[in-house]
């Protein structure tokens, strides 16, 4: 199945050269869980903070076993804050 | 002691000023800054006076961090009753005008009654005086910052003035310092404008002395920098990217509120995002930001240094606007941007360098020509009206609304009056998205429930920094909680406008709350200002500000009706994202939040709550 996922801030270092829109099509295995689809980009842990799938926040301890579907976007952003 | 032990009153009707010793009485009950300058405030007018009268006062005042090696001790507020909000008004600035009325040896200015002719006050250190301001008059806040340097041979002079907004008494006037940093919110600016007072210009050679216990004081602060710094929001995240890097966070989960609050996502948002401001852009291979900065004393640095492609239409022929300058910050670039469906980064620094150069809030600004673009596009506003096609998504309409706005010029006499106003006249009040008259910020109460709460409750009406629920709603600051959901959101509400009743008074930014508790801010008080300065006082002194605003407000005619939010955030559910089909609970929260105040079912605080709170 084919997911998107959007690296903002400093994690848009994490996404391959020339990514437009801090976002990525990717393939993934069905079922696929956040930290799987994620895997592939390297993040260092302490960077992965704010994970929302489909804009929804997926708290650190359920990241091993939320899953996507086809057409899911995940994003991710560092610690950020603003106002 | 943190506080200078003095005010200077500024009479402006008789021309004088007159030192006075600060009620030290008062600073023990109420800290200082917002909740001094309101004890103050409060005890002095009627709370029923209109806000353009003479009668009206407006109060500047520093905290006892105000000038101090505390991180970002540069703060001040400017209390009064609000031209746009008919409430108690707070605004708070930053940059360095704070510092400098600290360094003079002064904790607040008190300015009454109106000028028979345009003034502006000019102090040195003890000496303080009313000058004649004919030359400033009808100059901008950049022309009279520079005017006034240039005439006292003194490029070190702190300026806060107003521009022709302030002047003209455009309802959202702001009163900015240092160019970029403005007391934005509740038409402060319009109240100083009607006094006939241009600018305040101050210098400063005293330093801050009398910390009462500095070893202290030294520990304390240097302890508390380290939190910053070790901090990834503040030490990384917001020096880096400043406050504009919600702009996707927020869009993405569905609370972005997107051409007056008619959507909750911007399909644009991507190009008015910090990222954006960090991408090279075509005409020129720069990006638009510059760099960051700081205010005085801040060891965060969130401030955006921008600079306009000189090839954007709305500056092609204006090179004065084409040095580095403030902005974007991300209220301002949602305010106009999302809020009117306008996707070019560059216009929105245009509209918002215009909002610094003239005084005006660029969220009041931004939000009411989202209500503008909305009655043109359902035809109760014509373009004949308007002046030109304004709809949703113009930019051409969003810079020209600016110059029109700030120079008070056909249709922008009429954006000037406020979304609230303006949509009355037009026979439409309920598509001004705003509580007590003023516009809110950058979050949709859909989206993020409690958000909803504490903007029907901030007594300074719509506003995001006097209980920002998004810090544990969004960003899990100090824990997360669901922003979907009412569940406990009258307790955060609550805790959230506490503390930043302390974060305010004490002198210090409100964003140096994602790294720190109170636990943080009490030792640096303690080693500072005479008397108890506990974990339980200031608990309790938070309280006591907030109840003492709502008293005010409450004796100033207004009421629980007013705690309300527009119909449209109760009966029009979010259209996409994660909200959809929810509206703002807030018919739930309200009873219950009043129960959490300890005030009655109209919202005014019982009499046990009062007595606890020694109001």
């Amino acid at each position: 199945m084919r997911v998107t996922v959007k690296l903002y801030a400093t994690l848009a270092d994490y996404l391959p050269a020339g990514t437009r829109n801090n976002r990525l099509e990717v393939e993934v295995a069905e079922n696929a869980v956040v930290d799987a689809v994620l895997a592939p980009f390297s993040l260092p842990a302490k960077l992965t903070h704010l994970v929302l799938l489909n804009g929804v926040f997926v708290p650190p301890g359920e990241r091993a076993s939320a899953c996507l579907k086809d057409g899911d976007t995940l994003a991710v952003w560092p610690p950020i804050a603003g106002g | 002691m943190g506080w200078n032990r003095k005010v200077l009153r500024v009479n402006l009707s008789a021309g004088t000023c007159t030192p006075e010793p600060l009620n030290m009485a008062w600073a023990n009950d109420y800290l200082g800054s917002r909740g001094l300058a309101s004890k103050y405030l409060i005890s002095e007018i009627d709370p029923k006076v209109d806000p353009l009268s003479p009668d009206n006062k407006m109060i500047m005042a520093t905290g006892p961090l105000t000038g101090t090696m505390a991180s970002t001790g540069g703060r001040y507020t400017v209390v009064t009753k609000g031209a746009l909000t008919n409430a108690i008004a707070c605004s708070n600035s930053g940059g360095f005008f704070g510092a400098e009325m600290k360094f003079a040896g002064w904790d607040m200015i008190i300015f009454e009654g109106k000028s028979p002719k345009p003034v502006y006050l000019y102090v040195e250190n003890d000496k303080a005086e009313l000058r004649d301001a004919a030359h400033l008059w009808g100059k901008t806040c950049w022309e009279a910052e520079e005017t006034i340097k240039r005439q006292h041979q003194d490029p070190l002079i702190r300026v806060s003035s107003i521009g022709g907004a302030g002047e003209n008494q455009v309802m959202f006037a702001c009163i900015v310092n240092d160019l970029h940093r403005a007391a934005g919110r509740s038409g402060v600016g319009a109240v100083m404008g009607s006094k006939n007072l241009k600018a305040v210009a101050i210098r400063g050679t005293k330093g801050v002395s009398g910390i009462k216990d500095f070893p202290a004081f030294l520990a304390a602060t240097n302890a508390a920098k380290k939190v910053l710094a070790d901090n990834a929001v503040t030490g990384q995240g917001l020096p880096k990217y400043g406050t504009q890097v919600l702009m996707n966070v927020i869009n993405e989960m569905g609370a972005l509120p997107t051409r007056n609050h008619r959507d909750v996502q911007f399909e644009e948002a991507g190009k008015i995002s910090a990222e954006a401001m960090h991408e090279k852009r075509p005409s020129d291979g720069k990006a638009q930001l510059v760099t960051n900065a700081a205010c005085f004393g801040c060891t965060i640095a969130c401030g955006r240094i921008s600079k306009i492609d000189e090839t954007h239409f709305s500056v092609k022929n204006s090179p004065k606007y084409w040095g580095a300058s403030g902005g974007l910050e991300y209220e301002a670039a949602w305010a106009l941007g999302a809020a009117n469906g306008v996707g070019d980064l560059e216009a929105l620094q245009y509209a918002n360098l215009l909002c610094n150069e003239h005084g005006m809030d660029p969220i009041s600004f931004g939000a009411t020509v989202g209500a503008a673009m909305e009655m043109y596009e359902t035809g109760i506003l014509s373009k004949e009206q308007i002046g030109l096609d304004a709809p949703f998504g113009s930019a051409e309409a969003l810079c020209q609304l600016v110059e029109m706005t700030a120079h008070g010029k056909g249709f922008g006499k009429e954006l000037g009056l406020g979304s609230a106003r303006l949509c009355a006249k037009y026979g439409h009040p309920e598509l001004s998205m705003s509580v007590k008259g003023q516009e809110f910020p950058a979050y949709d109460s859909r989206g993020i429930q409690g958000m909803g709460l504490a903007y029907a409750t901030s007594n300074r009406g719509a506003c995001h920094l006097r209980g920002y629920t998004v810090a544990s709603e969004v960003l899990g600051i100090p824990v997360k909680t669901d922003p979907l959901t009412t569940d406990g959101k009258p307790e955060l509400v609550k805790a959230f406008q506490d503390a930043t009743g302390i974060f305010d008074s004490a002198g210090i930014c409100v964003f140096t709350s994602f790294a720190w508790t109170l636990a943080d801010v009490q030792p640096q008080l303690q080693a500072a200002c005479e008397g108890d300065w506990s974990m339980d006082k200031l608990n309790l002194v938070g309280e006591r500000i907030w109840n003492m605003e709502r008293q005010f407000n409450l004796a100033a005619g207004l009421s629980a009706k007013d705690d309300d939010l527009p119909p449209r955030l109760k009966t029009e559910p979010a259209k996409t994202g994660p909200a959809k089909g929810l509206v703002n609970g807030l018919d739930k929260m309200k009873p219950e939040y009043y129960k959490v105040r300890g005030w009655d079912s109209a919202g005014v605080p019982e009499q046990a709550t009062l007595q606890r709170l020694g109001l």
